[in-house]
């Protein structure tokens, strides 16, 4: 019996080391594996970077630099600058966010605040679906629906209202057509707030209570809590919900080729025809000529992963930022 | 494990036969201009029923087309613009015609019915390169007198999308105007004036004209009818006005001269007293000698058969089929295709 004890102790040893190294593999295999999948994503940004500059190379040999900021787009002369598409993508993304964020922010505090229990949850699902709406559908209606609307009854009101005022009159001017930068961002807003609105909300849940309630307690309005406490508390949160949409605002494409009249120069007036970086590759790929033309659409496909990439690191930053300040 | 194994072999053999089912079918594949993706899918659906031959056809544009012929990936191209004599040559393919139609000019202009608002090619090309920008311009005015033309700013709706419309009007308007083929310039995508307004697709164009008031625009002339939209009567070459109907564009098909290399005569502003101005045709390219004789064959067969089978079809959807004497030299031209 103790014999059998005796050699069954090593045997059992073995076993079990034979075990963990058993274990060992598995957990390298699975990290090796894990680790190649996270590679897969660095390769294909990588790559996505790579292919664009090289096509894009031609283009940057013969404008230079100036491309950036040449407002210039003659494709039967060959002539290309990517600014009146920066300037629309800009523009109208700034138009998107002037209304989405107030507009996102009082959904937010209404659903977390003041919404009765009742109708959060229906209000609630309802941005989200809005968030799910495919952006075609949002062209079609606002190429449709919501420009001839526009055209017949907001704009010359606008024009009454700011016409004759300086500089901000200039923005109103011109015809009054419908389509342009300013229906490119509004109907970019539309898109853009659920997301804004979703993101504010999931934050403003995360006040505790007891902040809330002490605050409360002592007093303080609903407006005094909103701005002393869940401001502060979610600041960073907020941030990266509007950065979340402004990214959002500057790669879309459909819906703004629709809606922004696709005219490939800068207009003073919010009312005229503009074009973005991403209609313009939308509209203008399909049959561009080889050579120049198609090697400065890489070009501003560039610029557009490069203007989305400084601001996902400027939020980045910010965030960091409000982190290290608020010390959490 | 052996019953097993036989179920496999049978299976291979299976994969095997339909392969060569299909490969006795020939189905081919086309891609290339989006003018005619209606009708030749139409033709493609009658053919299928009619012999069991697929055909494949995806509208992916002109240059598309061309593009993936010359890379072999496709058994026929489709383009709007055709290739020149000497790039047929060095690619060794070999181009015809199929269908023609042609591109008109709309507007929006409250008070004015369609074909009331008479224009010649050089009115036409001020307008399009923003040189008249008022509805009321006298330039317009002395061409429709007895017209009431309202005090209206012009607003150009074109094309945001490199198209073949777009090339075909170019083309038209830059031999009209100097100032025009300088300012704006002739191809696939130009340099519209800064009265423009750019829609995506004939839709597109369609939409914006129909939504602003005082707006012009170019699209093609099925599109138009199919959407009720106001034409102009436009001066051709011999001096009459003429507003755009199949009848017009086959009297401009029966002027030109379609024995040619490459069959692509100029259409545009022909002198026939009822040739409509802007006219065009669109074309497929195949290889003169193709890699695959079954497919080359399929080729051939598909559009010999819908030249004559299909004009009913083309008609319906807004297209004008090719003069009978130009679908005999069309068959003679596609016996080259081996």
């Amino acid at each position: 019996m103790s014999a059998v004890m005796m050699t069954s102790q090593p045997v059992s040893l073995d076993l079990q080391a034979r075990q963990v190294r058993k274990f060992k593999l598995q957990d390298t295999i699975f990290h090796q594996v894990t680790l190649l999948f996270a590679m897969i994503v660095l390769a294909a940004l990588a790559g996505i970077l790579i292919a664009l500059a090289l096509e894009a190379l031609p283009a940057f040999r013969e404008f230079g630099a100036a491309f950036l900021w040449t407002n210039v787009w003659n494709v039967p002369e060959e002539q290309f600058g990517a600014l009146s598409a920066i300037y629309g993508t800009v523009v109208s993304s700034v138009i998107a966010l002037f209304i989405a964020v107030p507009v996102s922010f009082g959904i937010a505090l209404f659903l977390t605040e003041t919404c009765p229990v009742w109708l959060r949850r229906p209000l609630g699902t309802a941005i989200e679906l809005l968030a799910g709406v495919p952006s075609i559908i949002y062209g079609i209606w606002g190429l449709f629906v919501f420009a001839p609307l526009f055209a017949r009854h907001v704009q010359p009101y606008l024009q009454t209202l700011f016409g004759d005022l300086p500089v901000i009159g200039g923005w109103f001017a011109g015809p009054p057509i419908g389509v342009g930068i300013l229906t490119a961002g509004i109907v970019l807003s539309l898109m853009v707030i659920p997301f804004v609105a979703s993101v504010m909300r999931d934050v403003f849940e995360t006040v505790p209570a007891q902040l809330k309630e002490s605050a409360y307690g002592i007093g303080c309005t609903t407006w005094e809590v909103v701005t002393g406490v869940v401001l502060p508390y979610t600041r960073v949160g907020v941030i990266g919900g509007i950065m979340l949409g402004l990214g959002r605002a500057l790669g879309e494409t459909m819906a703004v080729t629709f809606v922004i009249g696709n005219a490939n120069r800068i207009v003073g007036s919010l009312f005229a025809p503009g074009t973005s970086i991403a209609s313009t590759l939308a509209n203008e790929f399909g049959e561009a000529n080889p050579g120049l033309h198609i090697s400065a659409l890489f070009a501003l496909g560039l610029v557009l992963f490069v203007i989305t990439f400084v601001v996902l690191a400027i939020s980045r930053w910010l965030v960091r930022r409000g982190i290290a300040r608020q010390g959490i | 494990m052996k019953s097993h194994r036989t179920l496999c072999k049978l299976s291979t053999l299976a994969a095997a036969l339909s392969l060569s089912f299909s490969a006795l079918a020939a189905d081919i594949t086309g891609a290339g201009a989006t003018f005619p993706y209606a009708v030749y899918t139409k033709w493609a659906e009658a053919y299928q029923t009619a012999t069991k031959n697929r055909v494949n056809y995806q509208g992916i544009g002109s240059s598309g087309g061309v593009k993936q012929i010359k890379a072999r990936t496709v058994d026929f191209g489709g383009t709007d613009a055709p290739l020149s004599e000497p790039d047929l040559d060095a690619a060794g393919l070999v181009q015809v015609p199929t269908v023609m139609g042609g591109v008109t000019i709309v507007i929006h202009v409250p008070g004015i019915e369609s074909g009331k608002l008479k224009l010649d090619g050089p009115l036409a090309a001020e307008i399009f390169r923003g040189a008249i920008r008022k509805w009321n311009d006298p330039a317009i005015a002395s061409q429709n007198p007895g017209l009431k033309l309202p005090d209206l700013a012009i607003t150009v709706a074109f094309r945001s999308d490199g198209s073949g419309t777009t090339y075909v009007f170019s083309n038209y308007l830059a031999r009209q105007s100097a100032s025009f083929k300088s300012e704006v310039g002739a191809g696939n995508t130009v340099n519209w004036p800064a009265n423009g307004v750019g829609g995506k697709g004939n839709p597109g164009v369609a939409a914006n004209v129909q939504k602003i008031a005082g707006a012009i625009g170019y699209v093609d002339i099925a599109d138009a009818t199919k959407n009720k939209m106001n034409f102009v009567a436009l001066k051709n070459k011999s001096g009459h006005y003429i507003v755009p109907t199949q009848d017009a564009i086959e009297a401009a098909a029966a002027g030109a001269n379609f024995k040619v290399k490459g069959m692509a005569p100029d259409l545009l502003d022909q002198a026939h007293k009822d040739a409509w101005p802007i006219t065009s045709a669109t074309y497929i390219l195949a290889y003169e000698k193709g890699a695959d004789a079954a497919k080359q064959k399929g080729v051939v067969d598909f559009f010999g058969w819908a030249l004559n089978n299909g004009q009913k079809m083309a008609e319906d959807l807004g297209f004008v089929p090719l003069p009978a004497s130009v679908v005999k030299m069309v068959e003679t031209e596609m016996k080259n295709i081996k």
